[in-house]
């Protein structure tokens, strides 16, 4: 009962939060709202206790993102440019169309937390019994993460290292050696 | 605002408890929730506070953007060494039940370490793609 009554308050915090992101144009306003966005998400996912994505969401999206939303926004100007003037009639219709067909879908998915869900049934009833045995580590996120998706886990990390090269190549340019001949001339 | 004496006292009282903290969510990652990603953002926050208020150059003296370089590379190297290492005693890559007697003990060995490698990218990945953002606005 009491979850549901903060899941209710979040879940309604979180879209008022999002109509305040589409109505607002001061963009540095905005950012902050996105970090309150990712905060409320971190909530639900304590909520639903997952603890460790709660813990990512909350590190990532409420505290770099918004550093680097802030980074961004320094480099331009916090105000959109004008308010668009037409009516987006179209783009209403294809979200409504597409939201409606989201929602429908979702009658597919199994409740919250059913045992007998097809995800349920694969390999993680294995994790949770044999991770201990296994690895010795108590928390069987990190288990699944780090030992038995071990190949997965590499591949996120190359992800953001090519992140990192990408922002490096794109914008980060400023090489020592470069530096060092302007200052000579 | 670098000015501020406030905000400057803060930073130097909180920058050891958030890597500290840092820390502790890496090699505790294996109890409670955390883990190398976490580690690695909170220990980047650290240094992006201290740059926030100091400024970008005293930062980058005291960690030069090609360091973190190396050290983005050194994590990812870290990673994949552990798989290689387990390839040389015999096993298949990232097989830690090789790195000890006791197949248990080498995969905790194993989960540390790769932890630490990912913690140690994540965190210089971050302060790159901060600083490449941040060095911008100077003239």
């Amino acid at each position: 009962m009491t979850d549901t009554l903060i899941d209710i308050a979040l879940l309604a915090f979180l879209a008022t939060t999002a109509i305040a992101i589409i109505k607002i144009r001061n963009l540095f306003v905005i950012i902050m709202l996105f970090g309150i966005f990712s905060l409320h998400t971190a909530a639900l996912f304590v909520v639903m206790d997952a603890a460790d994505v709660a813990f990512t969401e909350a590190a990532v999206g409420a505290g770099i993102s918004t550093v680097l939303m802030l980074a961004t926004l320094a480099l331009t100007k916090d105000h959109e440019e004008k308010k668009p003037a037409h009516h987006a009639r179209i783009p209403l219709l294809v979200v409504l169309i597409t939201g409606s067909a989201l929602v429908y879908g979702t009658y597919d998915i199994p409740s919250f937390g059913d045992p007998y869900s097809p995800a349920h049934q694969y390999v993680k009833p294995h994790y949770i019994e044999h991770s201990i045995e296994d690895t010795g580590v108590a928390n069987v996120v990190t288990a699944v993460l780090a030992s038995y998706r071990g190949y997965d886990t590499l591949g996120e990390v190359t992800v953001i290292f090519t992140a990192g090269i990408g922002v490096m190549l794109l914008i980060g340019g400023r090489l020592r050696g470069r530096d060092k001949k302007e200052d000579e001339e | 605002m670098k000015h501020n004496l406030i905000l400057r006292v803060i930073v130097k009282f909180l920058f050891p408890v958030i890597a500290l903290f840092a820390f502790y969510v890496l090699f505790h990652g294996d109890i409670g929730p955390g883990g190398g990603f976490q580690a690695g953002v909170i220990l980047s926050v650290a240094f992006i506070f201290y740059a926030l208020v100091f400024g970008l150059e005293t930062t980058e003296q005291v960690l030069p953007p090609h360091v973190l370089r190396i050290l983005a590379s050194t994590g990812i190297l870290i990673y994949i060494g552990t798989g290689v290492v387990t390839m040389l005693m015999g096993g298949n890559f990232l097989d830690y039940d090789l790195l000890s007697q006791n197949p248990v003990e080498g995969q905790h060995i194993g989960i540390i370490v790769i932890e630490l490698g990912i913690g140690i990218t994540v965190s210089a990945v971050m302060l790159m793609i901060f600083y490449a953002f941040a060095s911008r606005g100077r003239p």
